[in-house]
């Protein structure tokens, strides 16, 4: 066990070799990504080959490895980044190492090729980009930059500062009152203000109550949780010690994702690092506060992420909501007064502590404070983790951190929420995000994920795409939810196969407001948002597929026909040696200036893979 | 919550596996709400529930087994089949889905005549669809025996199907 004095001394020791990743002179360090996306990209590779070269070029004085969390750009992965200089190479291989570590590392010269290619050529490094610029980090602030498996980089980042603050200056009454005047709402996606729980659990009486984090991260798309854990999993325990004195609580449990493996393997070996400082367990630090965290993993049912769900699970049952009230502040997991919060929530904690309530307040708008972290996926050119502050526009968030829609193709909308979400279409770019502005346009703010989707993905498709899912994950509790999604998924198929009616439509529309009303969970009541949502700024769409039996995307496979254009055909033959289902054969026309017989696709046979469409040089296939 | 399949394949579990379970659930069988960790801990064993091994944490954690069976059918990460000897998974999260996954995942039905969620008759295969693995940026993604294939097109998937049909040794 480490006395404060000691963890003051940690911190200290940390300056020298923290500051060269502010650009200060010293010792060489490569950080490499150690984040899921880069590593299913073979980073870990890199970092072995990197060490393979230092050790046999005895080069371990003038570079060190450095393995940390996500450094937000996934699209450009596997990233590595060298300091002092920051340069940010993208996409790197294990065949470029010898190159970096002979430039870079020895001459100190920075390799070009390998450089992220920026609009600005100049621009070497990860903070100047345009993915970067416009972003403030305050959950992900040591996302990136430490290694998140050594507690002492993150005590040097101030870590555990403001646990030894709250447990030696300030009483329960006055944590709650700091992050109640902060503002932080839950970012979760119901956004219910983190004081207010935490300030009725605490007025709760009884000597055993639970801290909770839900690490469930079930919206499918959706990575920002999962970066936390794996870049900065400290930052979560010292939150959860901290809400646990606030409330009057001495256990807390993490209920991770099993299919995030390298966040579960990070969070466990911060819980035995921080037990070992003595910043978990009895008697904290000598305050004679006793606080104590166990991991615990999901098994993928989506429905866990709902907060009474995911404590029945913990309990050791099948996952089903509960009825609130009680609410889990006054009755909650094992019976006892529970807060549950999600990761990114906790990550805002400690911050809010040590720079004060007004800090963060005086981010984002009048009712949404501080940052929000968004999964930027699909259809974007920079995939990857944006942190923003509340009330910055779509269009900021898709034009210049994310670089537009790549492919030259046009913008349709953004879908956020996931499956309790809706749709943003581009008449909305300007809005700024906060919690009640996606509320009022009939999508909400959700845990984060923000799914771009360009002019080929079909509306219909996507409220399809997300019924399944629901119906899938649907916990069989409640009639509504059990039945009624179902029914509604029965109404989107019939429309994406041109069989549908507008009466359908009509009583579609009225199943949603009912399932709305009458669903016992929130993923219940949100399950038709994204119906209603597509529909409300869709419905043109909706209509073409029940009215013209056509998709304008050309995406529901019902309703599109490939053929192929006689006269442009030159004979060549590619498109049939790649059908799958030998569905296209030559005819006898030889077209005008043409030396060979064109051919045509048999659409009976035909089961609209659209690989003839791909192969195709001079694009003779037509798709309707 | 899906349907229920439960496997036709004999089951054939050791004895050095059964000690293990045992063993092990004298550790989880103390924790509270101690089932879920048992059943992951089997699974692990195991690589499956048949309803064999959940007799075994039935009787240990003094349960009926119909909650034991309650449980271990919710919860999609747990399997009541064995799962191929190339376990193909595909994902179908949302930024893999807008990004096409549903066709590579036709393809691959199509290429092994599989359809999801089962595993063929000799063993070898299982396709199963999956909702998000966190790597958005590598979309669409499939995982084979757990190695990620990323930024994937249809015509991609025989390459891959190739190379662990040639690992594998015999198809």
């Amino acid at each position: 066990m480490k006395t404060i004095a000691a963890l003051q001394q940690i911190y200290e020791n940390m300056q020298e070799t923290l500051a060269v990743r502010q650009g200060n002179a010293g010792k060489r360090q490569i950080l490499i990504c150690g984040g899921t996306g880069c590593t299913s990209n073979h980073s870990d590779d890199i970092a072995a080959t990197f060490d393979r070269l230092l050790t046999e070029e005895k080069l371990q004085d003038k570079a060190e490895i450095v393995r940390t969390g996500c450094f937000g750009l996934c699209a450009v992965g596997p990233i590595v980044i060298i300091y002092p200089e920051g340069t940010f190479y993208s996409c790197v291989k294990k065949e470029d190492v010898a190159e970096l570590v002979e430039q870079h590392i020895k001459k100190g010269e920075i390799v070009t090729r390998l450089v992220h290619k920026e609009t600005d050529p100049s621009v070497t490094t990860l903070a100047q980009s345009n993915f970067y610029k416009k972003q403030t980090k305050v959950a992900l602030r040591n996302c990136g930059v430490i290694n998140p498996e050594r507690i002492d980089e993150y005590i040097g980042r101030e870590g555990y500062k403001a646990l030894i603050k709250v447990l030696t200056e300030m009483t329960p009454a006055e944590v709650i009152d700091v992050i109640t005047k902060s503002g932080l709402r839950g970012r979760g996606g119901a956004g219910f203000p983190t004081g207010r729980k935490w300030s009725f659990a605490a007025a709760q009486p009884g000597a055993i109550k639970y801290v909770c984090c839900n690490a469930d991260e079930g919206d499918p798309g959706a990575f920002m949780d999962r970066s936390v854990l794996e870049g900065d999993p400290h930052a979560v325990l010292e939150a959860m010690a901290i809400a646990g004195y606030a409330i009057g609580s001495h256990n807390g449990f993490i209920y991770c994702r099993a299919e995030y493996p390298i966040a579960v393997k990070r969070i466990q070996v911060a819980v035995k690092q921080a037990k070992e400082y003595g910043l978990l367990g009895q008697n904290i630090l000598g305050t004679g506060f006793d606080f104590d965290i166990e991991v615990r993993l999901g098994a993928g049912a989506f429905v866990c992420g709902e907060e009474t769900a995911l404590m029945t699970s913990i309990e050791g049952h099948r996952g089903e909501p509960r009825p609130r009230p009680p609410f889990p502040a006054i009755k909650g997991l094992f019976g006892k007064p529970t807060i549950l919060n999600n990761v990114e929530t906790y990550a805002n904690v400690a911050q809010i502590i040590l720079k004060g309530a007004d800090w963060f307040a005086s981010m984002g708008t009048e009712k949404s404070k501080g940052t929000k972290v968004f999964a930027l996926g699909g259809k974007i050119t920079n995939t990857g983790l944006v942190e923003i502050p509340m009330g910055t526009t779509l269009r900021t968030v898709i034009e210049d951190i994310g670089e537009g829609v790549p492919n030259g193709k046009k913008f349709k909308a953004a879908q956020t929420g996931g499956p309790s979400g809706g749709c943003i279409p581009a008449e909305h770019f300007d809005i700024p995000i906060d919690y009640d502005n996606l509320i009022s346009i009939g999508s909400m703010m959700g845990s984060g994920g923000m799914i771009v989707m360009d002019e080929e993905n079909c509306m219909v498709d996507i409220a399809k795409f997300f019924l399944e899912f629901t119906v899938d994950e649907s916990c069989g509790k409640c009639t509504p939810c059990r039945v009624g999604v179902r029914r509604l998924l029965e109404y989107v198929t019939k429309i994406s196969e041109g069989t549908a009616t507008m009466q359908d439509l009509e009583d579609m529309e009225e199943l949603c407001y009912y399932i709305k009303d009458n669903a016992l969970c929130g993923l219940g009541q949100t399950a038709p948002n994204p119906v209603l949502s597509t529909l409300r700024y869709f419905r043109k769409e909706y209509e073409a597929h029940i009215l013209e039996k056509r998709c304008p995307a050309g995406v529901c496979k019902k309703l599109i026909t490939f053929s192929i254009d006689q006269d442009k055909c030159i004979g060549c033959g590619l498109c049939s040696k790649g059908c799958p289902v030998k569905a296209i054969s030559r005819t006898d026309y030889i077209a005008t200036g043409h030396k060979l017989a064109s051919f045509q696709v048999d659409g009976t046979a035909c089961v609209k893979c659209g690989a003839c469409k791909d192969t195709c040089r001079i694009k003779a296939i037509v798709k309707k | 919550m899906g349907k229920i399949n439960c496997t036709t394949v004999a089951f054939r579990g050791t004895p050095e596996q059964e000690k293990e379970l045992r063993e092990k659930l004298q550790e989880t069988k103390k924790m509270q709400g101690g089932l879920m960790p048992s059943l992951q801990a089997a699974q692990e064993i195991y690589g499956y529930l048949p309803v064999e091994v959940q007799k075994i944490v039935a009787e240990e954690l003094h349960l009926s087994l119909e909650e034991v069976f309650g449980v271990s059918t919710f919860y999609a990460q747990f399997s009541l089949n064995p799962k191929g000897e190339t376990a193909i998974s595909v994902c179908l999260g949302t930024a893999c889905y807008v990004k096409g996954s549903g066709d590579i995942m036709a393809r691959i039905e199509r290429e092994l005549g599989l359809t999801e969620g089962t595993t063929s008759a000799d063993g070898k295969y299982s396709l199963s669809a999956t909702r998000c693995i966190g790597c958005c940026g590598l979309a669409p993604v499939l995982t084979v025996n757990g190695e990620v294939y990323g930024r994937l097109v249809p015509d991609d998937v025989p390459k891959i199907l190739a190379k662990y049909k040639n690992e594998g040794g015999s198809l």
